[in-house]
């Protein structure tokens, strides 16, 4: 298979949060519409910047709970009352006050392994390889440089003007991100 | 800053004692927690060290293999002392797990920025002790290749556990939190094993940590979800903590026997885990910051808090002890006010004063200053309270055992060779496990102090 060069976008780097959430509004602001930043500590309001408000996340985690915890109550309904009943001195099959400890426990259990798995696959995590990971200086990405990536897919894109767009705005290094395909 | 300065010792500059010394920039922070995995040659305290914990280990696989030979009878326990060390051990260690959590989940949702340089190492210690504590009820079984029958399974038997047990709630309860406690570790270090993997030196380092890391590129997105999830994660493990080790005072309090069945139980469980959990927080933090240089980070201002929680939390348990006599004499009932006078004058009593001595005087020093902010005094404190604790569970679980209703059931209960090479093992173990995190992985959690200095940097500017 013949190794093509495609672009993924245009990178310039940054050094404070502050500078990379006034070079995301500008972008926003000139009319770029995929963007992406790259921070080594999660920067307050930045996600709004890029376009992004809203995270499935806390559903998700509360479908997990909800499923959880009904499946912690049914496991032991169907236990003591239905598949292994007991008579205990003529006690209720379904003493649900003693269901309460595992029922929590499960919930728990359920809405956090949700979250976790949900917050990855959301996160497109694990994924091995990504075209940003192809610049050399992208590996300060996760030490103390910002990075803004404007992306080729934007209908505004192009490479000389993107790249001079964000020398605009003070980037100190502006790079190409390679994709190889 | 007012004209005039107040006097060096004034209490209004002691507090401002920093959570991170000033200077620190994103990449010097980074550096230095890094290097520790990544660079530092291995010294000689720390092969040291672990050969001993790792000899240690060795002893606690052969207790482990001597008993699944010839079964629980080589320990001391016999009816009516049925439950001894292995019980003893499993309510220390995962109490010993809970300050872990209380630091990395309820101090957060307090915002408590002071937990930054504690929370990674004290997760840490929650899983490994929360190993320790499992191991316990897992070979007390006898036959522990069995212990799948605690769960539900579709049997060919037909049985299934019995849900009204707090023996079975505590199955669930430990192996949730073990499993959460594991997930929130891990998602705190995914930002972190990606600096790690861009940072690694070798091609092995890259490979791990590269798989680890699974790929986290620390996206304006990845970050907005991730810190979704785990302000969920807190949330989830507040209430996790809390009910963990109330489920494991059921175990006690649900039952009939005096000295168990009190409504006192639950929260003073759950007090004095969190006190023997910052007890033993502090015995790791202590040699840590010595030995790696980590002063800057893990600073007084920490082993203040820490010491500050632990009175606290100790005068809780103080409490505790009290209202259990009060309610024994106040109740009038005979066997409660025997077994009180038990613990007083019995044969076990001079564990009951060793333990009032170790929980309740002896912390009592931490009201002043001087010795919270004594690195030696307050390592020495920590030990003092580790031992304080275990003593509680023991005197819980073998005075009331030894002496219960009747007079013709009563025992004597004495632990043997096994019983000791057992607990000295899961120490070894515990401290094996340390060793091997603090070198594989960064103790500290680099992305939040990143976090830190953007924050405390703010802070001074507008000072």
């Amino acid at each position: 298979m013949e190794h093509r060069s495609l672009i993924h976008g245009v990178m310039g780097e940054f050094e404070t949060p502050e500078q990379i959430l006034a070079a995301a509004k500008a972008a926003r602001a000139a009319g770029y519409k995929h963007i992406e930043a790259y921070t080594p500590i999660p920067v307050e309001g930045l996600s709004e910047e890029i376009g992004f408000r809203w995270t499935a996340v806390p559903l998700i985690t509360l479908i997990g709970g909800l499923g959880g915890g009904l499946t912690g109550f049914g496991l032991q309904y169907w236990c003591a009352a239905i598949t292994y009943p007991m008579n205990i001195a003529g006690r209720p099959l379904n003493s649900w006050p003693a269901f309460i400890p595992v029922t929590f426990e499960l919930t728990v259990l359920g809405a956090s392994i949700f979250a976790v798995v949900g917050m990855l696959a959301l996160n497109r995590l694990p994924q091995p390889y990504h075209p940003v990971f192809n610049v050399e200086r992208f590996s300060r990405a996760s030490t103390d440089r910002f990075f803004l990536c404007i992306e080729a897919r934007d209908p505004q894109f192009n490479p000389a003007e993107s790249a001079r767009f964000l020398q605009s705005l003070n980037a100190q290094h502006v790079s190409e991100v390679k994709d190889e395909e | 800053m007012s004209v005039t300065q107040p006097p060096v010792n004034a209490p209004e500059l002691r507090h401002l004692d920093p959570i991170l010394e000033p200077g620190h920039t994103y990449a010097s922070v980074t550096d230095k927690i890094a290097s520790v995995v990544l660079t530092r040659p291995l010294g000689l305290g720390w092969l040291a060290g672990f050969t001993l914990a790792f000899s240690i280990v060795m002893v606690l696989f052969g207790s482990i293999a001597w008993l699944v030979v010839k079964g629980v009878g080589i320990w001391g326990i016999n009816i009516p002392i049925g439950w001894g060390f292995a019980i003893v051990n499993f309510v220390w260690w995962i109490g010993i797990g809970h300050a872990g959590t209380l630091i990395s989940a309820i101090l957060y949702l307090l915002n408590q920025k002071w937990r930054t340089s504690i929370n990674r190492f004290a997760e840490a210690m929650t899983l490994f002790a929360v190993a320790c504590a499992g191991l316990f009820p897992l070979i007390h079984t006898g036959r522990p290749w069995m212990a799948y029958y605690m769960f539900p399974y579709p049997s060919t038997m037909g049985i299934w556990p019995q849900f009204r047990s707090p023996l079975i709630w505590d199955v669930f309860a430990v192996s949730t939190y073990g499993t959460v406690s594991l997930l929130f570790w891990f998602v705190g270090l995914l930002p972190d094993l990606a600096t790690l993997r861009d940072r690694a030196k070798t091609k092995w380092q890259q490979v791990i940590f590269g798989l680890l890391s699974m790929g986290w590129r620390g996206t304006a997105r990845h970050w907005h979800r991730y810190q979704s999830a785990y302000l969920l994660l807190a949330g989830l493990a507040t209430p996790l903590v809390l009910s963990v080790h109330t489920v494991v005072s059921f175990d006690f309090s649900v039952a009939i026997v005096p000295g168990w069945h009190t409504t006192i139980f639950p929260p003073y469980f759950v007090a004095g885990a969190i006190y023997s959990g910052f007890a033993m927080v502090l015995t790791l933090a202590i040699p840590l910051r010595k030995a790696y240089g980590l002063e800057d980070f893990i600073t007084m201002r920490h082993l203040d808090n820490m010491a500050k929680v632990m009175l606290a939390t100790g005068l809780i348990v103080a409490y505790g002890y009290f209202i259990e006599f009060f309610m024994a004499f106040y109740s009038g009932n005979k066997f409660d006010v025997f077994l009180a006078e038990q613990r007083l004058h019995g044969p076990y009593s001079h564990f009951y004063y060793a333990l009032i001595l170790c929980n309740i005087l002896t912390p009592q020093l931490l009201w002043i200053e001087k010795v919270r902010r004594n690195v030696v005094a307050l390592f020495i404190m920590s030990l003092v309270i580790n031992t304080g604790m275990w003593l509680e569970r023991f005197v819980i679980v073998v005075i009331s055992l030894t002496r219960d209703f009747m007079p013709s059931a009563w025992g004597r209960y004495s632990p043997t060779f096994w019983d000791y090479s057992t607990f000295i093992g899961t120490l070894g173990l515990f401290v094996m496990l340390i060793f091997l995190f603090v070198r594989g992985l960064p103790a500290i959690a680099i992305s939040e102090m990143r976090e830190l200095v953007e924050h405390e940097g703010h802070k001074r500017e507008h000072e």
